[in-house]
């Protein structure tokens, strides 16, 4: 059998936590936001959190890697500053996958907070608790599944995607090359037997984690208020 | 023997309007003893209670304890909830389902500060609750009567100027509520803080409170003491039928030990009741009697099981031609009874405004407080 080179499968692995990591902080907020605002902005945050569910990758992938692009305001200022272009980065990869993945992280933290409902929060306000510390203290824990789920979706979701990742990232041994685009790449040039492995190790890994997070998610105690 | 500083008022003059309700309440409340809001559902009492806790984002108007304005809504001001030095109880309880008994009372112990003004001690607030038993419990293991306990807990330990307590009862029956009166009844005189407490039923508003603030459809129908309240108003259309009821004091006048039983004076006449443990002779006790539990008689009934006969004098009978039944009500010197009877009944007894009658107590509640 032929082995296949391992580096594009950690690469996945880097990308997907480190998306995961920043989407817990920069999801979270936004979905507590959401959950309990009254604003009149809240349907036009929500529609443009949930474009990347309805988007196909191509659409949001090439309008990325325009912004990335050094003749964009942005992809531009990132050379001045760093002295290294965006796109076909692992940083690219990284925003992008931000980006596609946050409906993933968003709408089940969001559904989580709408959960609770005002009454624990009510609670801890009568107790002297500030909203932080009410949040910190009450909701975080009282939404433990809803973390649990976005953070194995937001994480999932990442591994898997091909389209944004090939449009911004292309194909860069050890930068960009992640699991599915050497998939794609191993297809393509005929070896299918490193293909076969690649794609196999993907479909175990992806069910054991699957299997963990339901086990474990029967696990957590589902408080009733 | 309340530590209440004298005179705190909790100052309220708020309007919050939403969906077609509208609660309009001007009234400055003493912040001592126990004040009862008491009222119909949908009267807005609990309306009422949110505004003063800050979580009705909808208030108008003014609301200040002791001078400490928490809402202005001139001035600009709207102190968030969890700057206002209120404690609460919820009528579902809302203790925090992840944590255990000790644990939702260390939320509260822990926030509320050894420098805050009210001083007490989670020791003596397990001790007056008998939470010791509970303390590693999960709510979801607790009984309705057990989850108010470790509630009225919590609440206190947030060591609070001011306590809100929301129909702590509505959600128990019967028998769990006969649990927890005698806890809420020794709430006050221990720790001696100011309480409003939110009901619709009046035996609870007779028993606990000081005054009564009655509320319907949103606006004060009358404000005083508990005794005057309930004698003067008409609370026929805000109670339940089988909830109206009077409430007299009367005074120890001896202990029956051989038959278990306190002999009480009321203005001359002897009541009996079974043995109250916890007074003396000399000792005032609340006693509160339902009309449906009071039987009238034209003459000294001849003996029956019946121990305790008043005699007074009919001042009223309001008769529902819609109904089977009567109200009449009874003068006996200082006090005023009611008695629900039927219709046919006050017509085979003839009875006539102005004419003397005796009233039969089928039964008493007591007060279990000592005398104030």
């Amino acid at each position: 059998m032929n082995l296949p080179e391992l580096g594009p499968l950690w690469l996945s692995l880097q990308l997907a936590a480190s998306a995961t990591a920043l989407l817990l902080v920069l999801g979270t907020p936004l979905a507590w936001w959401l959950s309990g605002t009254r604003s009149r902005l809240k349907p036009v945050i929500e529609a443009v959190t949930a474009l990347p569910l309805v988007l196909p990758p191509t659409v949001l992938g090439f309008y990325l890697l325009l912004l990335m692009s050094p003749r964009s305001w942005l992809g531009g200022l990132w050379v001045e500053v760093t002295d290294t272009t965006l796109a076909f980065s692992f940083t690219g990869l990284l925003i992008a996958s931000v980006i596609y993945s946050l409906p993933f992280m968003v709408q089940p933290l969001q559904a989580a907070f709408e959960s609770l409902g005002r009454g624990p929060l009510e609670a801890a306000a009568s107790l002297r608790a500030s909203p932080l510390d009410a949040f910190l203290t009450v909701a975080a824990p009282l939404s433990l599944r809803g973390f649990l789920t976005a953070a194995v979706l937001t994480f999932a979701h990442t591994i898997g995607e091909f389209g944004v990742v090939l449009m911004v990232g292309g194909n860069i041994p050890g930068k960009t090359r992640v699991i599915s685009i050497a998939i794609y790449e191993h297809v393509e040039t005929l070896r299918y037997a490193e293909a076969h492995t690649l794609a196999a190790g993907l479909l175990l890994f992806a069910f054991v984690v699957l299997v963990f997070v339901y086990v474990f998610n029967r696990r957590l105690p589902v408080h009733v208020a | 023997m309340s530590p209440d500083r004298k005179g705190t008022t909790l100052e309220v003059d708020v309007r919050v309007a939403f969906g077609g309700f509208d609660l309009q309440v001007e009234q400055a409340i003493p912040a001592a003893g126990v004040t009862a809001v008491f009222g119909p559902s949908g009267s807005g009492k609990t309306t009422l209670l949110r505004s003063v806790l800050g979580f009705e984002a909808g208030s108008r108007g003014r609301i200040a304890l002791n001078g400490d304005v928490w809402l202005d809504s001139e001035a600009g001001v709207d102190v968030p909830p969890h700057r206002r030095p209120v404690g609460c109880t919820f009528q579902d309880g809302r203790l925090f389902p992840h944590l255990d008994v000790a644990g939702n009372l260390r939320y509260a112990d822990r926030r509320s500060g050894e420098a805050n003004a009210v001083s007490i001690n989670h020791d003596d607030v397990v001790d007056a609750l008998d939470l010791e038993p509970l303390l590693d419990r999960r709510p979801n293991t607790l009984s309705g009567g057990e989850r108010q306990r470790a509630a009225l807990g919590r609440a206190l330990l947030s060591r609070p100027r001011l306590l809100l307590l929301d129909e702590p009862l509505s959600a128990l029956d019967r028998r769990r509520k006969a649990e927890i009166m005698p806890y809420l009844l020794a709430l006050h005189p221990r720790f001696g803080i100011p309480t409003l407490y939110v009901s619709h039923a009046v035996d609870e508003v007779a028993l606990l409170a000081d005054r009564v603030l009655v509320l319907a459809e949103g606006r004060v129908q009358a404000f005083g003491g508990t005794i005057e309240v309930l004698e003067q108003l008409d609370l026929a259309p805000l109670t339940e039928r089988f909830q109206a009821a009077a409430v007299l004091e009367a005074r120890v006048s001896a202990h029956d030990d051989q038959y278990r039983l306190t002999w009480l004076d009321l203005d001359g006449q002897r009541l009996s009741v079974p043995r109250i443990e916890h007074l003396d002779v000399g000792e005032s006790a609340r006693l509160l009697v339902r009309s449906r539990d009071v039987s009238l008689a034209t003459e000294r009934p001849s003996p029956t099981s019946i121990r305790n006969v008043l005699s007074g004098v009919l001042v009223s009978l309001h008769q529902d031609e819609s109904s089977a039944f009567a109200e009449a009500t009874i003068d006996l010197g200082s006090h005023r009874l009611r008695a629900r009877i039927t219709r046919a009944s006050a017509a085979e007894l003839d009875l006539a405004v102005g004419s003397p009658v005796f009233a039969l107590l089928k039964s008493v509640s007591l007060d279990t407080r000592a005398g104030r």
